[in-house]
């Protein structure tokens, strides 16, 4: 199974970078989720997979998950959830104060260099 | 003691700035007890150190590294702490009276002052190379502020920077040769290093080191062809000049050749590099000297060519290393003591020189040659000051420069019996650089009196009427010119008590103050020195009388020679060159820096996988494979790939969403019933966020880009997705470590009294990272709230389409589903007693504050979804923001409670209670700070979906 999601994490890693260089904000906001998701798995799976119970004690289970990435992972998901606001918010004031939401403004990269 | 000495300048220089409250008394009142009382103590050790005693301090510092502050005072370093402590009390004298009390400025003056006679005490006084390296480059950092005392003027600016420039080019070397020697020898200690000399001088690394080393000096001491930023440092107050630029700091770079000359002399080239660079300096600043028009100029190039006499002195001296015979050590000797006898003469009378200058500029408003004159009968005393200290530098009878000059004579002609290093005929050239050299000193020295204060009074090139200068402005110059007298008369003395213990500390061991005594007398018979000084008067007099013939006169600006020309185009070149380099990749263009960023990684990290050794790729064992998992996989990546192909934002959202409710299903199976509600509230929450936004972000459009855009886009992609997998393989395949997991699995219970060891990791274990977190959402909730409730100005050309209008109109997020409305009231009960279980429940079942945090927070949502958020805000009256802070001050009070109980930040306990109706209850203060986190993550969320959906 790990190996499967190796590959997808891979997978979600390549399609949140893709969006992430687009130039449209709602795209780059979109990419920075799907690039979480590929980091929350990819701690998951790091750590193997489905190697006993979750890590609750006292269910009688012989072995645990492993419960540190479990803890990174939560960490991880709250904090991405104010960061996506943030983005959103930033990505309106942006729209509404530049009359755009392409980022860098142009279309020709380094237009607007040393300006 | 000798610590204290260095520390007291530093000290008093922060207390300088305190003589504000006293605006009528001159705050060099404040800065003078410090040198003086320095010098008057120093002058008190005199006795022992003239002994060959050496006085040294140690005060641990790195001892690890080397590094201690130890310092030793010896002959050499006495006569320098002499020097800069003496001249530095006349120089502060004299500066009260030439620098009036009035500007704002004037306390930083004395600050700069104090902070350069204690970075050069501890120069000369640092027996560890780093300390000295650190002293050194706060000389220039000093002398950099002084130069720029009067900042608003462009040439000062200019001449701060190009002194600064250069003399930390050269302090790096020297950094780099210091460090090269503690490869060779394994310490920092002069004296250590001293001590291994023998064994150096065969080693690959001891040319590069003497070459580094001496790329320090000579930048600090103006040094051909490095001497370009002294003339441009006159640009300075004239007492920082007469002080900095000509008595002691540019003289750090002498005492270091002395003081590296038992390490480096026993190498040849030591003695060739030190002395032709110290004679070809000497002529071409006495040349250059002659040239100039400004009288600061020529007594810069004056500088430059004394202290170019001195270093060639102190090169030839550096032969005495190549003898054992005393009669040969007494030979040479005599060069460094020379060296060491013009040193003192030439503060002595440069110093008062410059401050004659001073007053010059002072009386009639300009230092130009060409519009003074005949100052003699206004300036009487001034001109007595004048005319001793410029015949003293021309090495006339009866001052002390004569003494000095004629020990020069002898040393360079004594050079023909240094049969070392081959002496050919050519050697005799070293003694007639000397004398012509002599010859321009003696014609400087005359234009610089008889043009300033001979001939007739040219009154009516100058601003104001001059007169002679208070009785306070000349005392300084006064006492010091005087002592080029005083020394004359005393020569012995003044060699037994500082002369000589200086060349024997120079020396270092195996050569003691009796060997290298020097007997100093005005007559010595018809010697070659005494026609060398004949030749050098008719020659010298006769090229006064003619040398404007010559057309000579250098009427530009220092910019305008070779070295200069090659300074500014260096640095222009430097500037251009390295904006241009920086252009070429910081276009501005935020994605061109992401594919640095992306492309930095995959190099990083394939380059790890690939060049480390023991990269296991993949495991042995696999979870077994089951179609629902697959199947999970297959329409997460599905969904997450439909989102580029996205025609609109709502698909664009829902896509995420389904990717993330995909994850959601995966972590339960994944045994993560913790991270499953997580991400499932988060999901839910995070979708209506986006509802709420997207309606004011543009709509998306096709993407337009030519197709080496989008390639480079997705082989990038490519790039960072092949090697997260194989990263992914890797860290199954190969680990390095035993995990961690373990102890928090046996730990939780026994330590934590906790179940859910997810749980207990959050509030207990790492505390630490929790507290961040939510402080670190409690920011982001607030720069959401800043972002969209304080004031942007929007330009006309944004206020077009209606799509842009303000977040806070909003639109009307009120559901008219009956339905919903009355199931709402029911369920969001529901929803709150399940947060509120999901929080008690947390330490020992899955759940936990986050979590019930976020459930309380989306029961919130939907009450706003069906009443409208206007409904809810009045009937729930709570200040989010501050809920918020509330939260963070529980937790961090909670966190800091165990203080009380004498434990380190965070401790967390627990013990079991016997309580009614409940029974036996746990009760862990971890649970006081998952309440923190609780009510910090409902007021984070609520902040943020009021923030973003309110009207206020």
């Amino acid at each position: 199974m790990e190996w499967i999601m190796a590959i997808a994490v891979g997978v979600l890693f390549m399609i949140g970078v893709y969006l992430i260089l687009s130039k449209s904000l709602l795209r780059v906001i979109l990419g920075t989720s799907l690039l979480t998701h590929g980091v929350h798995l990819l701690l998951l799976t790091m750590a193997g997979l489905k190697r006993g119970a979750a890590p609750v004690l006292g269910g009688g289970s012989e072995s645990y998950a492993d419960p540190l990435p479990q803890a990174l992972i939560l960490t991880s998901i709250v904090i991405s959830f104010g960061i996506t606001a943030l983005y959103f918010v930033l990505a309106y004031r942006a729209y509404q104060t530049r009359g755009t939401d392409e980022i860098d403004g142009s279309d020709t990269d380094g237009k607007e260099a040393g300006s | 003691m000798l610590h204290i000495v260095i520390l007291i300048p530093f000290l008093w220089a922060a207390l300088v700035p305190l003589m504000r409250v006293l605006p009528r008394i001159h705050p060099g009142w404040a800065a003078l007890p410090v040198p003086a009382a320095l010098f008057a103590y120093l002058i008190s050790r005199l006795p022992q150190i003239g002994t060959g005693e050496a006085q040294a301090v140690t005060v641990p510092w790195m001892p690890g590294l080397g590094i201690d502050l130890s310092l030793v005072l010896d002959g050499w370093s006495l006569l320098f702490a002499l020097l800069i402590t003496g001249i530095g009390t006349l120089v502060v004298w004299y500066s009260m009276f030439y620098m009036g009390k009035n500007s704002d400025s004037i306390r930083n003056f004395y600050v700069y002052l104090l902070l350069f006679m204690g970075a050069m005490l501890g120069v000369v006084l640092s027996d560890n190379l780093m300390v000295l390296y650190a002293f050194w480059e706060l000389t220039s950092v000093a002398s950099f502020l002084l130069i720029a005392f009067w900042y608003r003027r462009e040439r000062s600016r200019y001449g701060a920077l190009k002194s600064m420039l250069i003399t930390v080019f050269g302090g790096l070397a020297m950094f780099a040769g210091f460090n090269l020697l503690y490869a060779m020898t394994g310490t920092y200690s002069i004296r250590e290093i001293a001590a291994q000399a023998a064994g150096l001088t065969d080693q690959p690394l001891f040319l590069p080191a003497m070459i580094l080393v001496l790329l320090g000096a000579f930048t600090k001491s103006a040094q051909f062809p490095f001497h370009i930023w002294l003339p441009d440092a006159m640009e300075a107050p004239t007492p920082v000049s007469a002080y900095l630029h000509s008595a002691t700091m540019v003289k750090a770079g002498l005492y270091l050749v002395a003081r590296m000359s038992p390490i480096f002399a026993g190498g040849a080239e030591w003695f060739w590099i030190v002395s032709l660079t110290g004679l070809i300096t000497l002529l071409y600043g006495s040349y250059k000297a002659i040239r100039q028009t400004d009288l600061k100029a020529l007594l810069a190039y004056s500088t430059i060519s004394q202290l170019g006499l001195i270093m060639s002195l102190l090169g030839v001296g550096s032969a005495v290393s190549f003898f054992t015979e005393p009669e040969q050590i007494a030979l040479f000797g005599l060069a460094t003591s020379a060296a060491v006898f013009h040193l003192i003469n030439h503060a002595v009378f440069k110093g008062s020189l410059f401050m004659v200058v001073g007053i010059v500029d002072h009386e009639t408003g300009t230092r130009d040659l060409r519009r003074l004159g005949g100052l003699m009968r206004l300036m009487p005393v001034t001109f007595v000051i004048a005319l001793i200290g410029a015949f003293s530098m021309a090495g006339m009878p009866p001052f002390s420069g004569f003494l000095s000059k004629e020990m020069f004579f002898t040393a360079m002609v004594n050079i023909r019996d240094f049969d070392v290093i081959s002496a050919d005929s050519w050697l005799l050239v070293l003694p007639v650089i000397a004398w012509v050299a002599s010859v321009f000193t003696f014609v400087y020295s005359m234009i610089l009196v008889f043009k300033t204060f001979g001939g007739k009074i040219k009154s009516g090139q100058l601003d104001k009427p001059p007169h002679e200068a208070s009785a306070g402005l000349l005392a300084a110059p006064v006492l010091l010119v005087s002592l080029a007298l005083v020394f004359a008369l005393i020569p012995n003395g003044l060699a037994h008590a500082l002369i000589d213990p200086a060349v024997a500390a120079i020396h270092g061991e195996g050569v003691d103050a009796e060997t290298v005594h020097v007997s100093i007398h005005f007559w010595h018979g018809w010697t070659p020195e005494l026609f060398m000084t004949l030749g050098v008067v008719l020659l010298g007099v006769l090229l006064y009388r003619t040398y404007t013939r010559f057309r000579l006169l250098d009427r530009e600006w220092s910019g305008r020679d070779t070295l200069n020309r090659l300074y500014n185009g260096a640095l222009s070149l430097l500037e251009n060159g390295g904006r241009r380099a920086t252009d070429l990749y910081m276009t501005g263009s935020v994605r061109r820096y992401l594919i640095y960023i992306l492309l930095f990684l995959v190099a990083a990290l394939g380059g790890t996988l690939i060049f480390s050794p023991g990269v296991k790729l993949g495991m042995d064992d696999y979870a077994p494979i089951t179609f629902y998992e697959v199947a999970l996989v297959a329409v997460m990546l599905a969904a997450a790939a439909a989102v580029p192909f996205a025609r609109s934002r709502v698909n664009a959202i829902l896509f995420t969403g389904a990717a993330g409710y995909m994850v959601t299903a995966l972590f339960l199976i994944f045994r993560a019933p913790d991270l499953a509600l997580t991400q499932m509230i988060v999901e839910t929450v995070s979708v209506i966020l986006f509802l709420l936004c997207f309606k004011f972000l543009p709509k998306l459009k096709r993407e337009k880009e030519k197709p080496a855009f989008k390639w480079t886009n997705l082989i990038v992609a490519a790039g960072v997705g092949v090697t997260v997998t194989l990263v992914a393989l890797a860290a199954m395949g190969s680990s390095p470590f035993e995990p961690i997991s373990a102890y928090f699995l046996n730990e939780s219970y026994e330590q934590a009294g906790g179940k859910n060891v997810v749980n207990v990791i959050l509030v207990d274990f790492r505390g630490f990272d929790t507290l961040f977190e939510i402080m670190v959402l409690g920011v982001a909730s607030l720069g959401i709230y800043g972002l969209v409730k304080l004031g942007v100005k929007t330009t006309p050309a944004n206020k077009k389409g209606s799509e842009s209008s303000s977040l806070r109109q909003g639109f009307p997020l009120v559901s008219n589903d009956v339905i919903l409305r009355t199931m709402s009231r029911v369920i969001v009960l529901i929803i709150i007693s399940f947060s509120l279980y999901l929080f008690f429940a947390g330490h020992n079942n899955p759940g936990g504050g986050f979590i019930a945090a976020l459930m309380t927070a989306s029961a919130l949502i939907l009450l706003a979804v069906s009443y409208g958020m206007d409904t809810i805000r009045r009937v729930i009256r709570v200040n989010y923001r501050l809920l918020t802070a509330v939260g963070l001050a529980i937790a961090i009070l909670t966190a800091a409670g165990s203080f009380v109980f004498g434990a380190p930040f965070l401790s967390q306990t627990f013990d079991h209670f016997h309580l009614p109706i409940l029974g036996d209850t746990e009760l862990a203060t971890a649970v006081l700070f998952d309440l923190g986190v609780y009510l910090a993550v409902v007021g984070v969320v609520m902040n943020i979906i009021f923030t973003i959906k309110g009207e206020d």
